[in-house]
């Protein structure tokens, strides 16, 4: 098991590094320098302000610096907490515009991840069982998850949002209330988060029912199971083992998907103008500020390993393979 | 007499149509009698094995009567055949190698087999570390995981576990294709072994390997074409054989000590007929040295001798 | 989301695709048998299955339309050429946009980039994919270990994360451009799946006879392994093209598309933007989406077609 723990660390050390690396190479590379002609536009808003940016500025981008020097700056500031200030929303640091939409963005991701993919893998598994359920849930999902994330969204909005009315179309909360632990606000908040959620639910979901479903024919057709059977082993225990071994690859698909589904959730939220970390990159693109960008990348990479290593422990705990020290593959 | 099969017939489905796979097939198993089913592939040998214990997805009973023990085994509907299996009718697959459950340590799954099975794990463990013992695995066995054991450890503990309710009636099927020669011979010597201490009463033991079964087996039955071709005392099949088929078959067998110079190895020419349209009469008409007019016609198994019957016009 | 881990025995294979939903995977790879005077029967019981047929037809349905749309109407997609809010009608198949722009004409314009940027990305993922994939599954060792570290960084990495940085900066960006990065950033998942692949037919022992001939290795990866995985990879192209439509739209609306020209994630990208939602301008954004869905579902149908077309296990009943 440390050997198991130990390769998925350096892992993601690994990446972090490249992640950061090519977050800090990318602007030198690109043609023109935007960043320049931004701050020049900054320092004249608010000259006090400005120097605390052009001082981050300077030291991980200046031309004074020798570039390894400025990589380190980077990492310094980096492990400070220190993202740089915004632009756009000059002169708010980055780590707190990010903070503000990240609550929002995680209330999407983690309910509409969880859920999906246990109610996926539930009825991907009855549909195996079952022809009549398979009939309907196998077109449904593969319609579902050859949906691009932003056109069921769409399709949501429009539907419910425009021409039914039944629930609100953008936005996070209503324009009456304002970000508080009232019930006001959490009432309004649910209504809002409804929309995208069930987008990036449905979505989710269609792939993980089919995935399931193929995963637990094929252990039915496997040697065990027709041994079990030709033991005269209950259905159940038949079913149990199936279900067991079938979430193994799944669990690792998750991890495999994790990447995809936040992109999907920054694209829905683009659709309904929710408040997450998707629509402010978006609006961070759209008004060329660059800090943010960067500092919004790095968040999203950061949170993407977390999420991967927490599903490599979750998998320790379902595959007791792994705990014996041997890969967790199939014998 | 322990298990009689009464003219079964298994057929596959296919695109095509029905295979023929095992077409109307008679023959008994005597009470502690281990009989050896033997024939080239495709002869039917593993269908009729399978199909006394669980049918494949594919298989489709047609007709014929098995019974076990006196009472009837109803291999057609797989419900009502639970609770028969494991208890007195068990099976050694051909798989042996990969029938564990991969993710599950081997004592943990013998323990929720046998749970669901109404049986108690406790009130058997000495007794399963008992046989493992025997076959010459130790109990650590059972805290282990399926990967972690070679090919013939896993074909242990599978003969081990099957056999563990003392069935009536043991299947194994092809049970030392896999193996090497001397693990080979360690299984076989098992399989009698587990019938003299009467963990299981009767053996069906299904190869092509006509060698083991002359080592263990009583009586021998040869296939051919989904049918009966002979059945024979083991002594008596090998050393004086009756239908052509069998001689044949003997005959090509590699003897020990024989130089190419003093015996030629030959094989039958030809091969089976398709069992998708199988001809009419003896399907071993067309590659048999002694076919004559009457083969048209299906040749009935006769009782030539005590115990020994031949399906040939030319034999009987 | 079905993504089952690529080594995985295939038929319940469901690639990783990239920024979109994933594929659902028909795509079964047991260990492939040699079989290369399977060809004939491939294609006859190609032309029986259903599902390749209708998946086929879909793709090739709109890859018409891709190529001869722009023939079929003579305006501009960027345009003003009418009235703007207009409904469909016999003028405007698709009604106009906002700014008055057909949008009939900006769908097949769309749909053009679409396969381009589909058919240039996936078969670049698919290139590097499976020059990763041989190279780790047939050395092995040390080599093996370091592809597959390279392949793990690359796979965790959110893709989308990555071309967002770097579209930023790049002012000006083309439809190559946008195939390049994509395909620089999907190949992990193929990567993992042919090394799996390559690992199972290398122990094999027609490889073995290869070896020992003296044949070289590239020979022998080209021209002894490679075609017996020759359905598997066809397959995973088909994902990956896959794939790569779906990225491509993910970015097209975000903004971080090709500057130039027209793409359906783009047309979805100003619906949503010029309030087609609140106005109900139902005509802007379903044909885009639907084209989406349409070519996408078609592929994945074609691969679930191809397995059982390549697999006899699955082709009864």
């Amino acid at each position: 098991m440390k050997s198991y723990f130990t390769r998925k660390l350096v892992t993601y050390g690994l990446t972090f590094f490249v992640a950061v690396t090519i977050d800090w190479a990318i602007p030198r590379l690109m043609p023109g320098d935007p960043i320049a002609s931004m701050l020049a536009r900054a320092s004249l808003q608010d000259p006090q302000q400005a120097k605390a940016m052009v001082a981050y500025y300077n030291e991980t981008f200046g031309f004074n610096t020798p570039l390894w020097q400025q990589y380190l700056n980077f990492w310094v500031q980096l492990l400070h907490g220190n993202l740089g200030v915004s632009i756009w929303l000059f002169p708010t640091p980055v780590v707190d515009v990010i903070m503000r939409a990240l609550p929002y963005t995680l209330a999407l991701l983690i309910p509409a991840i969880t859920l999906s993919w246990i109610a996926g893998n539930k009825v991907g598994a009855l549909a195996a069982r079952r022809k009549v359920l398979d009939n309907t849930v196998l077109p449904v999902s593969y319609l579902l998850t050859a949906t691009p994330y932003m056109w069921l969204g769409i399709l949501l909005a429009w539907v419910f949002g425009s021409e039914l009315r039944w629930l609100p179309l953008s936005g996070g909360y209503a324009f009456s209330v304002s970000p508080s632990w009232t019930w006001a606000f959490v009432h309004s908040a649910f209504w809002h988060w409804l929309l995208p959620f069930l987008s990036l639910f449905l979505v989710g979901f269609g792939g993980w029912a089919i995935g399931m479903r193929n995963m637990i024919i094929y252990e039915l057709e496997s040697d065990y199971t027709h041994y079990l059977e030709a033991l005269g082993a209950s259905q159940r225990l038949v079913r149990r083992y199936a279900f067991r071994n079938a979430m193994l690859p799944q669990l690792t698909g998750l991890a495999l998907a994790l990447g995809v589904i936040v992109a999907g959730a920054l694209v829905t939220e683009v659709v309904f103008s929710y408040p997450g970390l998707g629509y402010l990159i978006l609006q961070a693109i759209q008004n060329e500020d660059y800090f943010l960008i960067q500092g919004t990348f790095l968040f999203i990479i950061l949170g993407v390993l977390v999420a991967n290593f927490a599903i490599d422990i979750v998998y320790v705990i379902v595959d007791p393979r792994t705990r014996a020290g041997m890969q967790g593959s199939r014998g | 007499m322990a298990l009689a099969v009464d003219d079964l017939k298994v057929y596959y489905r296919t695109l095509q149509g029905d295979v023929r796979a095992l077409d109307g097939i008679s023959f008994g198993v005597g009470d502690g009698e281990i009989v050896g089913l033997a024939g080239e592939s495709g002869c039917g040998k593993s269908t009729l094995g399978k199909s006394l214990v669980r049918l494949d997805g594919r298989m489709r009973y047609v007709e014929g009567h098995v019974t076990l023990d006196g009472e009837e085994l109803p291999v057609w509907n797989t419900n009502d055949m639970n609770r028969f299996r494991f208890k007195s009718i068990s099976l050694v697959p051909q798989y042996a190698m990969s029938a564990l459950n991969p993710t599950r340590r081997i004592g943990r799954m013998i323990e929720e087999v046998l749970e669901s099975k109404g049986v108690s794990f406790e009130g058997l463990s000495p007794e399963i570390e008992r046989r493992l013992e025997l076959v010459g695995l130790s109990a650590e066995v059972l805290g282990m995981f399926p990967i972690e054991l070679s090919g013939g450890m896993k074909q242990r503990t599978v003969l081990v576990l099957s056999t563990l309710l003392n069935p009536s009636l043991l299947v194994a099927d092809e049970i030392t294709s896999a193996l090497d020669v001397s693990t080979q011979k360690a299984v076989a010597r098992a399989l009698v072994d587990f019938r003299r201490r009467g963990f299981v009463n009767s053996m069906l033991v299904i190869t092509h390997d006509l060698a083991i079964l002359h080592e263990i087996s009583d009586s021998i039955v040869v296939m051919y074409a989904g049918r009966l071709a002979e059945k024979a005392p083991a002594e008596t099949l090998v050393h004086s054989p009756r239908h052509p088929y069998t001689q044949l078959l003997i005959s090509s067998l590699p003897m020990m000590g024989a130089r190419f110079s003093e015996r030629r190895l030959t094989g039958i020419p030809g091969r089976p007929p398709s069992l998708l349209d199988p001809p009419a009469g003896c399907r071993f008409r067309d590659r048999c040295p002694v076919a004559f007019a009457k083969c048209a016609e299906q040749p009935p198994v006769v009782e030539v001798d005590s115990g020994h019957q031949v399906a040939c016009w030319k034999a009987a | 989301m079905a993504v089952t881990d690529p080594e995985y025995p295939a038929s319940v294979l469901v690639p990783e695709a990239t920024a979109g939903p994933v594929l659902p995977g028909g795509g079964p790879a047991r260990p492939a048998a040699p079989r290369r005077s399977g060809r004939r029967e491939a294609l006859h019981f190609a032309f029986r299955n259903k599902k390749l047929l209708i998946g086929l037809g879909t793709v090739c349905f709109f890859l018409l339309l891709a190529i001869a749309g722009p023939y079929l109407t003579s305006y501009s997609p960027t345009a003003t050429v009418g009235p703007p809010h207009a409904h469909p009608s016999s003028s405007f198949w698709f009604g106009t946009t906002t700014f008055g722009q057909d949008v009939f004409s900006q769908f097949v314009h769309g749909l053009r980039a679409t396969f381009i940027v589909g058919l240039l990305g996936g078969s670049l993922a698919a290139l590097i994919g499976m020059v990763v994939g041989f190279t780790a599954g047939y050395r092995g060792g040390i080599v093996d270990e370091v592809l597959t570290m390279l392949t793990n960084v690359v796979l965790v990495i959110p893709t989308l994360a990555v071309l967002l940085i770097v579209a930023a900066y790049l002012t000006v960006r083309g439809v190559f451009i946008e195939a390049l990065f994509i395909g620089l950033t999907s190949w992990p998942w193929a990567a993992r799946a042919v090394r799996a692949q390559t690992f199972s037919l290398t122990s094999r022992e027609f490889v073995d006879v290869a070896r020992l001939s003296g044949i070289p290795d590239r020979s022998i990866i080209l021209r002894e392994i490679a075609p017996n995985m020759s359905s598997y990879l066809f397959m995973t192209f088909i994902l990956l093209f896959g794939g790569a439509v779906l990225i491509a739209a993910t970015l097209d609306f975000i903004g971080l598309g090709p500057t130039n020209g027209m793409s359906l994630g783009l047309m979805m990208n100003n619906a949503v933007l010029w309030a087609a939602l609140q106005l109900g301008m139902w005509w802007w954004f379903l044909p885009p989406g639907l084209g989406i869905m349409a070519i996408v579902g078609g592929l994945y149908v074609m691969n679930v077609g191809l397995d059982e077309v390549f697999n006899p296990k699955l082709r009864d009943t």
